[in-house]
This record gives structure tokens, sequence and C-alpha cells, in this order.
């Protein structure tokens, strides 16, 4: 029963959780991109929001990235740049222990206001909160392995949860055989965060994915549309190409129509 | 070169009376929904005064607008891109509800529907963002109505920069006018460039400024960004809005609902053709003051037939360089030079342009001794200062301003020569440097201001570059997202919703 439930919190959940995600953000753009929003409450109440927001977002970038990097980057590429486990163990320690005390500093600041602040409250949905009230615990939990990690500072356990996890990039579910004798905390932690996969696209953090960096490549700070085309190759009778045939006229689609000033 | 067109608008302040009636019909129509009740896309302010949102002209404290460098370049002065992402997860700059309003309601149907009672029943407030009942009301859309308020609260108006402000606390040397205020829709928009997400967009064919409600992901750069504070968070749906300058009425020809319900018949709309090639240039003058003038060098000459020539080459319709033409926008920006950009400091060529209101002589007192030249007082002499005009509208250089009274003053001199007295005297319209007939054509459009003079807005030709074949069946019944999502189960979740107590006044 332990190894059927291991297997299929550790073996199957990711796979569910990450095409929940994906699939799921992708027909949530598709269908109204009107609600899909950072739904920024700072409008409404500046209080707590500067540092508490600035702290959270930052703190949770840096554990994210480091996540990703430390969980995903193949074990022979740590070996080859020469990084020992025990070293890589201890820097993950130190970066994620800070990233994690600042974002948990943000993010119960947030939470403060969200449940106390009467503005706050009553224009929050249930998903607003949910997602709120998971990320902390999820920080919670981030932070109460490092009493665990403390006791493994050679990184075996590390070793653990990257085999387990490159093993599932290889569609290898049999992996979360590695991971059966940690420790709850541990596997507590993997499960909430892949819960937060798995409710992203329907709340607020689909926000994630929009993150602005394009604006940077803007030419200019302008934007003008025109009806008119710009740049479609159309014929007097055809459309531009790949769209339906057009009689008597060119039709414009959006990314068409976009030129900077 | 590269010629376009835009849809300008002019308010004639001289005739402003402050009733609020642009207001009130643009809230019905756009902005009678949850989540904006607190903005207000055209309000009327009561000058001098702090405004709407409050202070909303100290650059200092929104950073609104563009600044420009050392080196010449002008980049918003909230920060170039960097700077500005650098601040996405909380603006600094950002305006917060109060400093517009909390948004209320009364409990009307109490008043109606409250059983036998010891005392009578009242109607108490309530938050339209809440539910709460307000203890007391601190703020609105316009608490300084009609110089309400004290006026060391209203004297922070940041326009009063340069003036010997005391005086006019006093009861007997105070001044008043109105300044109804929408969307620029600039020919350099500062919240369209401080746009993480590129929702915000200038349109080619009539100019209009819009954000992208499907793009907008609620950043909220825009309202910061915005030296006007005309960009509003709708904090239910979490996404911008501004004024939309009536689109779908000027597309067929119609003025926007603050133009067509004036009862002032102060507003003006019409075509004015620029050079897109020059808007760079012009917004990046050294000397604030040389802003009026260089968006003056912006605006093409429609009746020059190269210009024309141009702009047939560059894809403005036929229908829209004849209007041009005809332009009440171009009589009194390029003309007669009556009217002036709102703030040409913050470097957006704005496009929403204002004729400064004449006002009474200073005192009776001094009204013996008052300097008169050729029959008409000196408007120096005139009550509103002309240094507090000149900080609103040309970015304090008084010299067209007191240019433009004068000849608001000469028109009303040769015509009343010529109906009361009779006569025709040229040697009012050569004063000011105009002639006869420009003053009679003055008089036409500014005093009787028939409504096919003050609106000439050719229609939209989108047959030019649409294919109905395409967008039959495109709208009408369908399964997309309803603009403020009447749906109730929504996987995806809707808007929010501010919880409504029982009595509390729907607003509509």
């Amino acid at each position: 029963m332990r190894e059927f439930v291991n297997y299929l919190l550790f073996g199957w959940y990711p796979y569910l959780a990450i095409t929940v995600l994906i699939v799921g953000s992708i027909l949530r753009f598709d269908k109204g991109q009107y609600t899909w929003r950072s739904q920024s409450s700072q409008f409404l109440r500046r209080r707590q929001m500067m540092l508490g927001s600035n702290l959270f977002h930052l703190g949770v970038l840096i554990l994210f990235v480091g996540h990703l990097v430390g969980l995903l980057t193949p074990a022979a590429v740590f070996s080859f740049v020469g990084v020992s486990h025990g070293f890589k163990q201890v820097t993950a320690l130190t970066v994620g222990g800070i990233a994690g005390i600042f974002a948990f500093i943000g993010c119960s600041l947030l939470l403060h206001r969200r449940l106390f602040d009467p503005r706050i409250r009553r224009s929050s949905s249930i998903g607003d909160i949910l997602v709120l009230v998971l990320i902390w615990l999820q920080l919670v939990l981030g932070l109460a392995t490092t009493i665990w990690t403390v006791n493994a500072l050679d990184g075996h356990e590390m070793v653990l949860f990257m085999g387990w996890a490159s093993g599932l990039t290889q569609f290898n579910p049999g992996a979360s055989a590695l991971i059966i004798d940690t420790a709850l905390v541990y596997k507590m932690h993997i499960v909430l965060g892949l819960t937060l996969f798995l409710i992203t696209p329907f709340t607020r953090l689909v926000h994630i994915w929009s993150a602005p960096v394009w604006y940077l490549f803007r030419p200019g700070y302008q934007i003008v549309r025109s009806r008119a085309k710009s740049g479609a190759s159309t014929t007097p009778t055809r459309g531009p190409a790949g769209l339906a045939p057009s009689f008597g006229g060119d039709s414009i689609p959006r990314s068409h129509s976009e030129s900077a000033q | 070169m590269k010629v376009r067109a835009q849809i300008a608008m002019v308010l004639n302040l001289d005739k402003c009376i402050g009733c609020h009636t642009c207001s009130i019909t643009c809230k019905n129509v756009w902005t009678n929904r949850e989540g904006v009740e607190y903005a207000w896309f055209n309000n009327v302010e009561s000058k001098p005064g702090v405004g709407y949102p409050k202070d909303w002209e100290n650059q200092n404290r929104w950073k609104g607008g563009w600044v420009r460098k050392k080196n010449g370049k002008i980049v918003p002065r909230q920060g170039s891109k960097w700077r500005i992402l650098s601040k996405i997860f909380a603006n600094p700059d950002l305006p917060e509800i109060d400093d517009f309003y909390e948004p209320y309601t009364f409990e009307y149907e109490w008043l109606q529907k409250a059983p036998e009672l010891e005392a009578q029943p009242s109607a108490k407030p309530r938050s339209l963002v809440t539910g709460e009942v307000l203890k007391k009301i601190e703020w609105s859309g316009n608490w300084e109505d009609d110089l309400g308020g004290e006026f060391s609260k209203r004297s922070q108006d940041y326009n009063f920069e340069g003036v010997e402000k005391e005086i006019y606390g006093q009861f007997e040397q105070t001044f008043l006018m109105y300044l109804p205020r929408l969307c620029e829709h600039c020919l350099n928009p500062s919240c369209l460039a401080s746009c993480p997400s590129g929702a915000i967009y200038k349109r080619e064919e009539d100019g209009i400024v819009l954000i992208d409600q499907d793009k907008c992901r609620g950043w909220r750069m825009c309202v910061s960004g915005c030296p006007y504070k005309k960009i509003y968070y709708n904090w239910s749906t979490g996404k911008s809005e501004k004024c939309i300058f009536c689109y779908p009425r000027i597309e067929v020809g119609q003025p926007t609902v603050c133009s067509e319900t004036c009862v002032g018949r102060i507003r003006y709309l019409g075509v004015v053709l620029y050079d897109a090639d020059r808007i760079q240039a012009a917004a990046s003058v050294e000397d604030p003051k040389d802003l009026y003038p260089a968006q003056l060098g912006v605006f093409l000459d429609p009746y020059d037939p190269a210009i024309q020539e141009q702009a047939r080459l560059d894809g403005v319709p036929e229908a829209w360089i004849e209007a041009a033409t005809r332009s009440p926008v171009y009589k009194m920006a390029m003309e007669w030079k009556v009217a002036f950009p709102l703030h040409p400091e913050y470097r957006t060529l704005p496009m929403v342009w204002y004729v400064p209101p004449l006002s009474p002589i200073q005192s009776a007192a001094e009204a013996g001794k008052m300097s008169v030249n050729n029959g008409m007082p000196d408007v120096r002499s005139l009550r509103i200062p002309m240094r507090y005009l000149a900080n609103l509208l040309t970015a304090g250089d008084e010299e067209p301003i007191v240019a433009a009274l004068e000849r608001m003053l000469a028109m009303r001199g040769f015509m009343r020569a010529k109906t009361v007295d009779g006569r025709i005297d040229e040697s009012i319209a050569e004063n000011v440097g105009l002639t006869g007939p420009m003053i009679e054509e003055m008089y036409r459009y500014m005093a009787l201001a028939a409504y096919e003079d003050r609106y000439v807005i050719p229609t939209t030709h989108r047959e030019l570059n649409e294919d109905a074949y395409l967008l039959r069946g495109s709208t009408g019944f369908g399964f997309k997202e309803p603009t403020n999502g009447s749906t109730k189960l929504n996987l995806f979740g809707g808007p929010k919703r501010t919880p409504r107590k029982p009595y509390m006044d729907i607003p509509t």
C-alpha cells in the first residue's frame, strides 16, 4: 500500500499536475484572455504591499529558479564542472534558506492584508485566498525541510531527489521508488508544490506566464495599430496567407496590424 | 513626412458653466459598472483646486509623463524600461483608490421599506468596495465644486506656481474657473510607453488611444505613467480602463457623448493632420515653453496641395482630408491660436486643447483706472492671473495666453461695434493680428457654435480594410467571455464582486 501511494504521488501525480498546468493554461489563454491578469490589489490598499510584494516575489523567483536548476540539471553536469554534492547542498541550503525567509516574510504580510483588510478580503475570490494560503504553507514546509537537511549536509538525500526528478523527465515514473524512504516533510513539500502547479490555470497564478520581458525588446516606446495590413502578402481576391479566402478585401489579424511607431 | 489624421477636441473654457452634464452622461454610458464606480473618464474640476485624483498635477509625486535626459532623449518619468519592470511587483508611484475616493452609495431603499420606528429612518452611506457603512464621506469626484472647502487646501493647486496666491484667498479677490478633463489621446502617450504588456495602442486612422482588454495583464504601470491620471484600474476585473473617445460613435460620424450632451456647447471635434515623423523631435525640445510651439509644428496645413497629396499617399481617406479643411480644431489651434494644450510640459503632445477663459475685471475700484487699450481692457487686469492660465496651458509662457485672450476680447469689441454701433471697425481686428472676416468666422464658431460647425467628423472607412465575408457571424451569438462576467460559474474565475447588502442602491 505504501509503495502504491508513493508511486501514485511521486510517479504519476507530477505528470497529471504538469499536464493540467500546460493544457489548462493554453485552454484558458485561448478561451478568454480577459480573465488573464495579475489581479493586483495594490490600488485598493497600498499598506504592506511595497515590502510584502517585493520580498515575496523576489524570494519566490529565486526559490523557483533554484529548484529548477538544482533538481533538473543532470548530476553529470555538476561532476563535470567540479561541484561536489556536499558543496551544492550547502549552497542550496544557504541561498534557499535566505530566499525562503524573504518569501515567507513577504507572503505573511500579503496573507495578513488579504485576510484582515476588509477591502482586500471582500474583493478576494476563494481562489485568491486559497493560492496565498497554499503558498504560505509551502514556504513553511520548505523552511521546515532545512531542519532535516542540516543533518544531511553531504547531499545524499538531495541526490535522491535529483534522481527522482531526472527520472521523471525521462518518463520513468518508477523513479518514485528512489524517494520512498525520505522524510515526510520533503514529500509533503513536493505534493503541495505539484498541487500549486495543478491549480495554476484556474487561479491568478497564470500571470506568471505573462512576465512581460518582451517589453525590453520593444523598438522604441510607442505602438500604433492600423486596420490596414502591414507586411502581409495578399492578392486582390485572397486574404493574407494562411487565412480563409477573402473576397473583395483583406482581413487583418491583430499580429499583422500592429507596428512600432 | 508621414501624414496621419486624428480626431482632436477643443474645449472653450470661456463658455463652460460647470454643470457636469458631460461627466454624468459619460458615466452612465461607460463606467456604471462594478470596479469602476470611482472612475470618471470625463470629470469637471473647479479651479483653483487640487483636482481629481488629489494633486494629480504634481508629477514629482506621481511620476507621470516624460522627462528629457541630458543627451536630449526623452524617457518616461517613471524610468526606462528596466526601471519600470523593476517596479512591477509593487509600483511605488501608484495612486490608491483613496486618492480618487472610496465609491459609495446610500441605502435609499431603506427610506421606503423601513418599518415603523421611533426615529426617522435615514439613508446611510455604504462603501461600494466593501459594502460596509461609511462613518463619514471624506472625499469625492468633485469635492471642491464651486470653490468648496478651505482656500488653504485648494491653494495646494500646482498651477499657483509663481503666483502670489494669498490674495486669492480673500472673498473679494478670489477667482473660479472650470476645467473639464478627459483622456488627451496624446501623440506621444506615456501611458502607452509604460505598458509592459503592449496592451495600449494608438489607432493610426483616428488617433484614439485604447487599451486592449484581452492583452492587459494588470501591471498598472500606465496608471502612474499617465500624467493626467486618466487611466483607471478596474479593481474588479484587474484591468486598466480609460476614455475611449466614444470610438463607436466617432466611427459613424457622431460626436462623443460628452460633446453631444454639452449644454454650453463648449466642445469642438475635428480632424487634424499631423506629421508622425516629427513627434519624437517635438516632444524632445529642451525648453518646456517651446513644447506648445513645437506641437503646432507637428500639425500640417490641410489646405496645402502638397500635404493633401502626401496624405493620400499615406492612406488618409479623401473624406478625411476634406474634413480637415473644415476642422474647427485646426481653426482654433492653428489659425486663430486661441486654443492650447493642457500641460504641454508633460511632453505627451496632448490632443484635447483648451480655449482659456475670460474673467471679470480684477475689482470694481480698479475698474475706473484700469488700463484701456483702444477701448479694450488690458487682459492682465482680468481676475484670473495670466500666470495661472499659463501654468495650466503653456508651461508658464504668458504671451500666447495674453494674445489669445486679446483676440477673444477683440472679437467682442468688433461684434459690438458691428451690431450695436453699426460700423465695421477693422482696426480692432488689426490690433490683434486678425482681419474682419476672420473675426466674423471666430464669432460664428465660438459664439454661435452651431452643431455642424462644432462637429466635423468624417466616418471611418472600414470597408476599405475589412472583409465583411470573413466577419460574418463573428459576433452576436457565441461563447466568448462576456465583458463583465455575467456568467455565474466560471472555471477560470470571473471578475470580483462587492457583497451587496440589502437596501444598497445599485448604481446604474
